[in-house]
């Protein structure tokens, strides 16, 4: 056996490992669109890669700040790289590069690359196209408000989810029942825009209920949720006339857990059986759990998110559920006031703009197959 | 004033917050950057405001002896409890109230998570009634996904007579379609509808014209 192994170590020595070439045309520049704290380096892959992926390691990436050196190890870049990123340089500091290809048996290196000066831009040029976008957008939104103010007629569409809060409101005064109002999930907090569409709605059903003297219960999962939600219903019952109605400890803070908060909602619908449910926000695996159990008490149930995920949940377990986009269009839909619907209006052109360019991207795609002077619409709107 | 001071600071911070966003420069990255960290300091702060609520109100409960109020004292207690226990033995692994958080929070969270299925099945059971056009289209396309996603599927399938043995790689074919084509293609256009409202949302709050976050309605 021992013959066998000297055999094979004879074999070893008889033939050395290939010598490693080390990278070609290695290239330093200055990270486009940074606040100058990064440098980009790029190269072709050394030729002991192709001929010998198996043994291969990577490539070391060394930096110094003259190109003698000294070079200390910048980053490690794995097999299959041409492109390594340097994001620890600082703005305005001259760097040499050099790339180190190494196997298990052997290294070899570059020479220097440089020198490079990273520095820190004004304008982000990636994101022209979103600031076009967002100009465009707010340039609607002005025009129809601006419209609005002027006298012009403005239709929106009939949203049932909306329609149904005063017959929610009323079913739960005629039985006797609480209100419970949840204006988002377990995990959501105050600086989520669906939580704030949320507590918009919130100012309405808080208005309906304290006219028709039905208790309102909101569990929050969120401080500040509870502190604004507070303000919110306040503020509904004395436009109502009725301040000695409010009871601040209806709008109480529950717990920042998600299923602690679940299961403390879950307790409420099953002790208080409230007559009208409304869960309006961010949701995440919790929206289930509770209209379900909200089913089970016989509720009447109005969801709404914008959550894709939780949607179908809503959908299935609640009588009427807003989709998306319809949660932001509840205050200008519930107060009629003509400068928030000129913002929907802005909104709805804002939509046949995206299907306009969707569609135009997608000819003009399938086109560049056959002419690829086409294919300028999807380089422009995902610049690398 | 109490309206206007909060609708100029709304207004002044968000717009610097879409400056930020398309200029990486120090200048304004780091202050926005720091900003973003107050706001983070300022969240933590309210949990104060939300545990002396939570205290207030089954204080009250427990004060006035309403139904249940035994609950509420359990619950202040394990509170007190979990508090003093993190603020004295600390939070670290081997600390007791690192136990008490792996071996009764946790297990308490994922029962609750672990429910969700038998909620799935009752609402799928209602869900799934082909009561109009609309509805036994959402069966039909909710029974293929069923049958081509769960892993007794490829079998079931195989043993349909006269189509199973005869397609064997249909109803993976027909599983990828549904759910790359219409499924995907609904769920942009909602995503779409959804990102237009949160900017139209976010712009009215900037500029002022929605304002019934602060008080109702605008009213």
């Amino acid at each position: 056996m021992k013959k066998y192994w000297m055999l094979l170590l004879a074999a070893g020595l008889a033939f050395p490992a290939l010598a490693v070439d080390p990278p070609a045309n290695l290239k330093v520049c200055d990270a486009p669109n940074d606040d100058g704290r990064s440098v980009t380096i790029t190269w072709n892959k050394s030729a002991a890669e192709t001929a010998d992926p198996v043994s291969f390691k990577g490539y070391r990436v060394l930096r110094a700040e003259s190109a003698s050196g000294p070079y200390a190890e910048a980053g490690f870049a794995f097999p299959g790289s041409v492109e390594f990123a340097d994001n620890a340089v600082a703005p305005g500091v001259q760097y040499y590069y050099k790339l180190n290809a190494v196997t298990f048996s052997d290294s070899a290196q570059t020479e220097p690359a440089g020198p490079v000066i990273s520095s820190a831009q004004w304008f982000n040029v990636a994101r022209v196209n979103i600031l076009i976008a967002f100009l465009a957008f707010t340039g609607l939104i002005l025009l129809y408000i601006y419209k609005a103010r002027h006298g012009a007629d403005l239709f929106v569409r009939r949203i049932a989810g909306l329609q149904a809060v005063d017959e929610a409101i009323g079913r739960a005064t005629e039985m006797g029942r609480p209100i419970l109002y949840l204006p988002s999930g377990g995990l959501s907090a105050v600086s989520d825009i669906q939580t704030l569409a949320s507590l918009v709605i919130l100012g309405r059903v808080a208005n309906k209920a304290a006219e028709y003297d039905t208790p309102l219960l909101v569990p929050c999962s969120d401080p500040l949720v509870m502190t604004l939600a507070q303000e919110i219903v306040k503020s509904g019952y004395m436009n109502a006339g009725r301040p000695d109605a409010y009871r601040a400890e209806n709008i109480r803070y529950l717990t920042n857990e998600q299923f602690a908060y679940t299961a403390g909602v879950d307790g409420m619908m099953v002790r208080e059986k409230p007559a009208a449910n409304f869960m309006i926000g961010t949701f995440y695996a919790e929206s289930l759990i509770l209209a379900e159990t909200g089913y089970s008490t016989g509720a009447i149930q109005i969801a709404g998110t914008a959550m894709i995920t939780q949607l179908p949940f809503f959908v299935a377990a609640c009588d009427y559920t807003l989709i998306g986009e319809e949660i932001y269009a509840a205050s200008a839909y519930l107060s009629k006031e003509p400068v928030l619907l000129g913002t929907i209006k802005a909104q709805d052109w804002g939509k046949a703009a995206v299907i306009f360019l969707i569609l135009a991207g997608v000819l003009l795609q399938t086109l560049a197959l056959k002419f690829p002077s086409l294919g300028f619409f999807s380089r422009w709107l995902m610049p690398r | 004033m109490k309206k206007t001071i909060p609708l100029v600071i709304t207004f002044l911070i968000g717009f610097y917050m879409i400056l930020a966003f398309f200029v990486p420069h120090p200048m304004v990255a780091n202050s926005a950057q720091e900003m973003q960290s107050w706001e983070i300091i300022i969240v933590a702060f309210t949990l104060v405001l939300g545990i002396g609520n939570l205290v207030f109100v089954h204080a009250e409960k427990i004060q006035r002896r309403r139904q249940g109020w035994f609950y509420s004292l359990t619950l202040l207690i394990c509170l007190g409890a979990m508090m003093a226990l993190g603020l004295f033995g600390g939070i670290k692994e081997g600390t007791s109230y690192y136990w008490l958080y792996d071996n009764v929070m946790a297990p308490l969270s994922s029962a609750m998570f672990s429910l969700l299925a038998f909620f799935i099945a009752s609402a799928a059971y209602r869900a799934f009634r082909a009561r109009n056009k609309e509805a036994t289209l959402l069966l039909i396309a909710a029974a293929i996904i069923m049958i081509g996603r769960v892993p007794l599927g490829s079998w079931l399938w195989q043993h349909i007579p006269l189509l199973g043995a005869k397609f064997p790689i249909l109803l993976d074919q027909v599983t990828r379609w549904v759910m790359e084509v219409p499924n995907t293609a609904g769920q942009r256009g909602i995503k779409i509808g959804a990102a237009l409202g949160a900017v139209s949302m976010a712009l009215r709050m900037l500029l002022g014209i929605e304002r019934s976050y602060l008080t109702t309605g605008g009213n």
